[in-house]
């Protein structure tokens, strides 16, 4: 997996409340059998007329927005299922950061299997993001990941909270099979009880 | 010893590991996996050289992609991305040794029904699957949730799960059911009432009188929408009608293995005084039949009432209220009974068991559905399908004018040849209402089987007690 440290780019607004999986990519686009390509259908429906042609008020078709590394993003993002592809044409397009109030469960873990970094915040640090977001390309945040802040394009720091575990495996790009498969000694031990307590199981 | 409660039982008794900052690997006794959320996974271990750790827990159906309609073995009803995402499971199942039932198995059909169907998913279980729709499971007392697909590569890889422990939420539904109200409706109108961010982080056990007097099918309905109220779990304890369900299911325990797991079972409850972080408690009484009018599951409303104006939301709810009413066609005040709907889908792992299709049996039987309607009715397995046809109603819903189909998710997410062209309104049993869900541009309104068969039969959301 690739490295989450910092990042300083473009932050993108979208305030429109529970955006879900089916929005991030419908389902026609689901039936890829591999993990990358998915980019340029990210938000396919709100961001193409049926012809192809781009919807030029959607916020990534906005020249300043094109190349946004960071989503600031209204309430319960990534809703409805739990579609890996979602945050995989996150990642594909070049979005690594989301910032909002709530995030839906699944869709939060997705992320951090793919180098994206989900943030929650409370409701006024998000609006604060938001309205520097909508400055357009000239507001870069600055997304630190080891201090755990964010920099405003006005020098503003937001401190942020993330699970210890996660953190130290986006740092690291870390491959949690890997890290499972060194404690099969526990697994293994688990399954020989398991067996004898429960063996309809 | 601290009281627990349901989820805080099984929880415990599926820890393999736990690190210091409580981030646990959790041990799973059932892998639902079906050709969407899969091919990655597979591919994944292929290029790490890592085979399936227990392939005897591990089933697989293809459900989403493939079509409904007669002759479907013939591939040239799939398009060429959805024939290769199911041969990417037929090879994927035989080459790692799992269980499987191809499409031309009279046991395929929609993973969340062919798991209990088939006895594999128990109370006290740990079931996971790619689908967000796992939550089902929950109704027998296990503890099921949807994960992404790396997580499915891990499990596969490891049978774990990395995962640290959810809050505890209990829902309880007091009293009794009216008259025409479903277990759709309950699942509903909580999810009306918590939004659809109301469980997020949170498992919820679901309980009450009302809970109690569902049958096994009714629960699963409930529990299946727990993920739409952003709960990743919901819980039903196990209790007579568990066990009688689960009895002499081919993958259930016989003899006296089914005596050990029931005493097991016995023990699966929450104990008094456990503590709930949240606690809804709403009363069966104050339930009436509902629908959806936006393209959120929160967004329901009892079937009596009319189309709300956005400006009566709040925040951030206000444009998307106004965004949804804009995409389905609607205008505040509009009367409910007035929305004519052209399409009826009933099915899906929501809606798609035997007791769905009896109950809507009762609405339609010797009636014909609106002139010019599209409706149609796809059993959730092909074992439901057949139980449907010896028990006749199969065709009392072809004599009312229904397209009777063969088994699959169908119309619930049009990754199939079922679905909504663009401005068609569904009066739909499945579970999702987002824009885009049954198709581009396709409208959706959430109901019960009985509701939409009410649909079906008038042209328009009905009440379906006016029917009765």
């Amino acid at each position: 997996m690739e490295k989450f440290t910092t990042l300083q780019g473009i932050a993108a607004p979208m305030p429109l409340v529970n955006i879900d999986t089916d929005m991030i990519i419908p389902k026609v686009f689901l039936k890829s059998i591999q993990r990358s390509g998915f980019g340029k259908n990210l938000f396919d429906e709100m961001r193409y007329n049926r012809d192809g042609t781009e919807i030029k008020d959607f916020v990534l078709n906005k020249p300043q927005y094109r190349n946004a590394e960071v989503l600031i993003a209204g309430d319960n993002f990534g809703c409805g299922s739990s579609r890996e592809h979602a945050p995989w044409a996150i990642a594909d397009f070049g979005i690594k950061c989301i910032v909002s109030t709530s995030f839906a469960d699944i869709f939060f873990n997705n992320c951090f299997k793919n180098g994206i970094l989900p943030i929650k915040l409370p409701r006024d640090q998000v609006d604060l993001l938001m309205a520097d977001a909508e400055k357009g390309a000239n507001a870069r945040m600055t997304v630190d990941l080891e201090s755990q802040e964010i920099k405003t394009s006005e020098g503003i720091v937001i401190t942020f909270e993330v699970d210890t575990f996660k953190k130290h495996c986006l740092l690291n790009g870390l491959d949690d099979i890997g890290l499972t498969m060194e404690k099969k000694g526990a697994i293994d031990a688990f399954e020989a009880k398991a067996n004898a307590s429960r063996p309809w199981a | 010893m601290s009281p627990k409660t349901l989820y805080d039982k099984i929880w415990d008794a599926h820890i393999a590991h736990e690190a210091d900052d409580g981030t646990c690997l959790l041990y799973i006794d059932r892998h639902l996996v079906h050709e969407v959320t899969s091919p990655q996974a597979f591919e994944g271990l292929r290029m790490a050289g890592r085979s399936v750790h227990a392939p005897e827990k591990t089933i697989a159906v293809p459900d989403h992609n493939v079509p409904t309609t007669q002759g479907r073995q013939d591939v040239s009803q799939m398009t060429k991305d959805s024939r290769i995402q199911v041969a990417a499971l037929d090879t994927n199942a035989k080459e790692f040794g799992i269980h499987y039932y191809p499409m031309n198995d009279v046991r395929q059909g929609i993973v969340h029904i062919v798991g209990p169907e088939q006895g594999w998913t128990l109370p006290g279980m740990t079931v996971v699957c790619g689908d967000s729709h796992t939550a089902t499971h929950g109704a027998f007392g296990a503890l099921a949730h949807g994960i992404g697909t790396s997580e499915v590569e891990h499990v596969l890889a490891t049978q774990t799960l990395i995962q640290k422990k959810s809050k505890n939420m209990k829902v309880e539904i007091t009293g009794q059911l009216k008259t025409g109200v479903t277990a759709k409706d309950v699942t509903l109108a909580v999810i009306g009432a918590t939004g659809t961010a109301g469980g997020t982080g949170y498992v919820i056990e679901y309980c009450g009188a009302v809970i109690r007097d569902l049958s096994v099918e009714g629960r699963m309905t409930v529990c299946n929408m727990a993920i739409e109220g952003g709960a990743r779990a919901g819980l039903i304890a196990p209790d007579e009608k568990t066990y009688e369900y689960c009895n002499g299911r081919p993958h259930a325990p016989k003899g006296a293995a089914w005596e050990q797991a029931i005493s097991y079972w016995k023990t699966l409850f929450t104990d008094e005084d456990a503590h709930f972080d949240k606690v809804v408690t709403l009363r069966g009484e104050d339930i009436q039949p509902v629908v959806t009018w936006g393209t959120s599951p929160e967004d329901v409303l009892p079937i009596t009432a009319v189309v709300p104006n956005p400006d009566d939301f709040e925040g951030g709810k206000i444009d998307a209220a106004r965004r949804s009413l804009d995409y389905m066609g609607l205008t505040p005040g509009q009367k409910l009974t007035d929305i004519e709907i052209d399409t009826v889908f009933i099915g899906s792992c929501t809606n798609g068991r035997i007791e769905d299709f009896r109950a809507v049996a009762k609405v339609v039987e010797g009636k014909k559905i609106k002139a010019g309607m599209r409706a149609m009715i796809v059993p959730g397995s092909g074992l439901v399908r057949a139980q449907a046809e010896e028990e006749g109603l199969a065709q009392i819903f072809k004599d009312a004018g229904f397209e009777w189909r063969l088994a699959g998710c169908s119309m619930c997410l049009a990754m199939n040849p079922d679905q909504l062209s663009e401005g068609e309104r569904c009066a739909a049993t499945s579970n999702r209402n987002f824009e885009g869900r049954q198709g581009y541009k396709g409208r959706t309104h959430l109901v019960s089987p009985v509701m939409a068969a009410a649909a079906a039969l008038t042209g328009k959301l009905t009440d379906v007690r006016d029917l009765m």
